[in-house]
C-alpha cells in the first residue's frame, strides 16, 4: 500500500486530539500542503494560522507550549528549518519547550519546483543544534508509530516527512520502533546499506537485488538521525566492514557524515556516502532526480560490487 | 506599590545594575537604566506574580525581547525574591546561571531570549494560549527601539491584532539610541506610533520614567477590549547617570573606578 508520511501525521494528531485537548497545530498558510486540512476543519478552534510567516510560526508556538499547549508545527521543511532555524535554536531547542516540528515536502519532494523548495541542508543545520531529536521515518507505519511516542513526551522535536505517497517498508505494524535505534530490515554480513526516510525502500530492493547475486547486504533503517545510534553503526562496520549510506540529502553533513565520524572513531572501514550532490541540482521531478543522481537500485548495486 | 516607594527602589535597582555592571565589566548598561522603571512597575505595581509558587499557573507572564539587558530583569527579580540578592555578584561570571542575557532555568523567567524580534512573537503564542483557554492572566513583552528594525517583530504584530490579542501588553523602550548610534540615523523608525496602529493597536504614549504615566498606560490596557495596546514608552538611554544619559557609547560601556563611584554617587543623591 502506498500512502504518504504526512497523511498518517493528520490521522494521529486527530485521534489524539480526541483526548488531549492540549494539542494544537500550528500553520504556515500549509494547512493543504502538510495534509492538515482534516484536523483544521474538525478542530478550528485548535488551529492557529500565522500566514506566512515561519518565524512568527515558530516563535508562537514556543510561546504557547510554554504555557502548557502541545503544539505541531507543519510547514515545508525548506522554509520551516531554514527561515525559522534560529527560532528553533533558540525559542525552542534552548528555552527548551515542547515543541514538535513537522517538516514537509522534505529532500526533493518539490522537484521541478527548484532550489529554493528543496530542503537538502535541514539534517546538518538541526544536528549541530543541541537538545533537539531529529526522526525522519521510512514509510507510514513508521510515521504512525513515532507520532504516537513523540505525543507521549515533551521533548523537542524535528520530523522530516516527503511529499509523496511511497512504498510500504513495514509489511504491518508488529514491530517495535524505539527512537534512537536502528531497525535491521535486511540481514547481511558483505557490506551494510545505512539508510534514512524515504530511501530505506530503495536501501531494500537494492539488498534484495544483490540477494539475487549471492551477495549478502544488510540494511539499517536509521530512522533517529539525533540521537544517533552509533551502537549499531559500530556493529554494522565491524561485522559487514564495509558500509554505504543513502540519504536524500546534500551529500555534505548528513547521515553519511555522521556515520563517517562514527566509523572513524570507533571501527575503521571504507565508507561510501550516496546522496544528493553539493550542487544546484537539474531541473526534474523527484523519481528523475534519484535516477539522474544514481540514487535508485540499479544504479547503487554496481557501487557496492565495486567495494567488495 | 505607591509611586513614591517606587521611584526609591528604582534607585536601589539602578545601583544593582550599575555595580553588576562595573564589576562585570560585561553588560548592557545603558538600556538597563532606560527599562528599569517600566519592569519595577510591572513586577510591583501591574503583574499578579507569586515569588514564592514561581509556577502558579494563574501568573501573568513577561517575556523579555530587548534580552540583552538581561541584569535589569535580574536585579528586579532579586528584589522580588526569585533569586538571591547576593547572586547578582555572579552576573556573567564564570558558571554562573546569571548569563548575559534571560536564563529560563532561573525562577520567574519564562524564555531564553537574546536574539532580537524573537520574544515579541514568543508572547503572542502565550496570549494566542491564553485567550484559547480564557485564562485569565496576561501576557507582557518589553521590546528595544533597535530591535523593530527585524522582521519578526511585525509577524507578530499582524498576529496580535489578527487575534485581538487584548490580553496582550507590548512595551517599546523608545531610547532612541543603539549601538550604533541613533536609531533614525542607523534604521529610522520614522513615526512607530502610526506604524503600530496601522497594525491594529492601541497605542498609549507615555514618559517611561514616570509612575504615573507608567501605571495609567497599564491600567488603560487592562480595560482595552478587542486589540493589543503597545505602550510607546519615551525613556533616556542611561536615565540616572548624568554621564551616561543619551550617549550611545553606553550601550554596553564599562565603567570603570572613578566613573563606578560617581554613578554611584549621583544615585544616592537622588535618593
Amino acid at each position: 500500500m502506498k500512502k504518504a508520511n504526512r497523511a498518517a501525521i493528520c490521522d494521529a494528531l486527530l485521534e489524539r486530539a480526541k483526548t488531549d485537548s492540549d494539542l494544537v497545530i500550528v500553520v504556515s498558510d500549509s494547512r493543504g500542503s502538510a495534509s492538515l486540512t482534516p484536523f483544521a476543519k474538525t478542530y478550528p478552534e485548535r488551529t492557529v494560522e500565522v500566514g506566512i510567516a515561519e518565524q512568527n510560526l515558530v516563535g508562537i508556538a514556543a510561546g504557547m507550549a510554554s504555557v502548557g499547549k502541545k503544539p505541531f508545527v507543519a510547514s515545508p521543511a525548506s522554509f520551516l528549518t531554514m527561515r525559522a532555524i534560529e527560532q528553533i535554536k533558540v525559542d525552542v531547542a534552548y528555552s527548551n519547550v515542547n515543541v514538535k516540528l513537522i517538516g514537509i515536502s522534505a529532500g526533493v519532494s518539490y522537484g521541478a519546483l527548484g532550489m529554493s523548495h528543496h530542503s537538502l541542508q535541514d539534517l546538518a543545520v538541526l544536528s549541530a543544534i543541541p537538545n533537539i531529536r531529529i526522526l525522519v521515518p521510512a514509510d507510514f507505519i513508521e510515521t504512525k508509530k513515532m507520532m504516537e511516542q513523540i505525543m507521549e513526551d515533551t521533548i523537542p522535536t524535528y520530523i522530516r516527512v516527503g511529499r509523496n505517497p511511497i512504498e510500504q517498508v513495514h509489511e504491518n505494524e508488529d514491530f517495535d520502533l524505539k527512537i534512537g535505534k536502528a531497525i535491521t530490515l535486511r540481514k547481511g554480513n558483505d557490506a551494510t546499506i545505512i539508510a534514512t526516510g524515504e530511501m530505506v525502500k530503495t536501501a531494500c530492493d537494492t539488498s534484495d537485488l544483490l540477494k539475487e547475486k549471492g551477495i549478502d547486504v544488510r540494511v539499517l533503517d536509521l530512522h533517529t538521525i539525533k540521537p544517533l545510534d552509533e551502537e549499531s553503526i559500530i556493529q554494522a562496520a565491524k561485522e559487514t566492514g564495509k558500509i554505504v549510506t543513502l540519504e536524500e540529502h546534500n551529500v555534505t553533513n548528513g547521515l553519511g557524515t555522521m556515520v563517517t565520524k562514527v566509523v572513524c572513531e570507533h571501527a575503521v572501514c571504507p565508507v561510501k556516502v550516496l546522496g544528493l550532490p553539493d550542487e544546484s541540482l537539474i531541473t526534474g521531478e523527484s523519481a528523475e532526480l534519484f535516477e539522474y543522481y544514481g540514487l535508485v537500485p540499479d544504479k547503487i548495486v554496481p557501487v557496492i560490487e565495486e567495494m567488495l | 506599590m505607591e509611586t513614591r516607594e517606587l521611584k526609591r527602589s528604582a534607585n536601589a535597582l539602578r545601583k544593582e545594575i550599575v555595580t553588576m555592571c562595573f564589576k562585570s565589566k560585561a553588560g548592557h548598561v545603558g538600556g538597563s537604566l532606560s527599562s528599569i522603571d517600566i519592569l519595577n512597575t510591572l513586577y510591583n505595581a501591574e503583574m499578579k506574580h507569586r515569588p514564592k509558587e514561581p509556577n502558579w499557573p494563574q501568573r501573568d507572564r513577561f517575556v523579555l525581547s530587548k534580552g540583552h539587558v538581561a541584569e535589569s530583569l535580574f536585579a528586579v527579580l532579586a528584589q522580588q525574591g526569585y533569586i538571591e540578592k547576593e547572586e547578582l555578584a555572579t552576573f556573567s561570571a564564570f558558571g554562573s546561571r546569571l548569563i548575559g542575557h534571560p536564563n529560563n532555568k532561573i525562577d520567574g523567567i519564562e524564555m531564553n531570549t537574546g536574539a532580537l524580534g524573537h520574544g515579541v512573537c514568543v508572547a503572542v503564542g502565550m496570549a494566542i494560549a491564553g485567550k484559547m483557554d480564557q485564562s485569565p492572566w496576561r501576557v507582557y513583552c518589553l521590546m528595544g527601539d533597535g530591535e523593530q528594525a527585524e522582521g519578526s517583530v511585525w509577524e507578530a504584530a499582524m498576529a496580535a491584532a489578527f487575534y485581538k490579542l487584548d490580553n496582550l501588553v507590548l512595551i517599546l523602550d523608545r531610547n532612541g539610541l543603539q549601538i550604533s548610534g541613533n536609531t533614525e540615523e542607523v534604521m529610522a523608525l520614522q513615526d512607530i506610533r502610526l506604524k503600530y496602529e496601522a497594525f491594529g493597536f492601541n497605542v498609549i504614549e507615555i514618559d517611561g520614567h514616570n509612575y504615573e504615566d507608567l501605571m495609567a498606560a497599564f491600567t488603560i490596557a487592562r480595560h482595552t477590549k478587542g486589540k493589543p495596546t503597545l505602550i510607546l514608552a519615551h525613556t533616556i538611554k542611561g536615565k540616572g547617570v548624568s554621564f551616561m544619559e543619551n550617549i550611545a557609547s553606553w550601550h554596553h560601556g564599562v565603567l570603570n573606578e572613578e566613573q563606578y563611584e560617581q554613578a554611584i554617587k549621583e544615585l544616592e543623591e537622588q535618593e
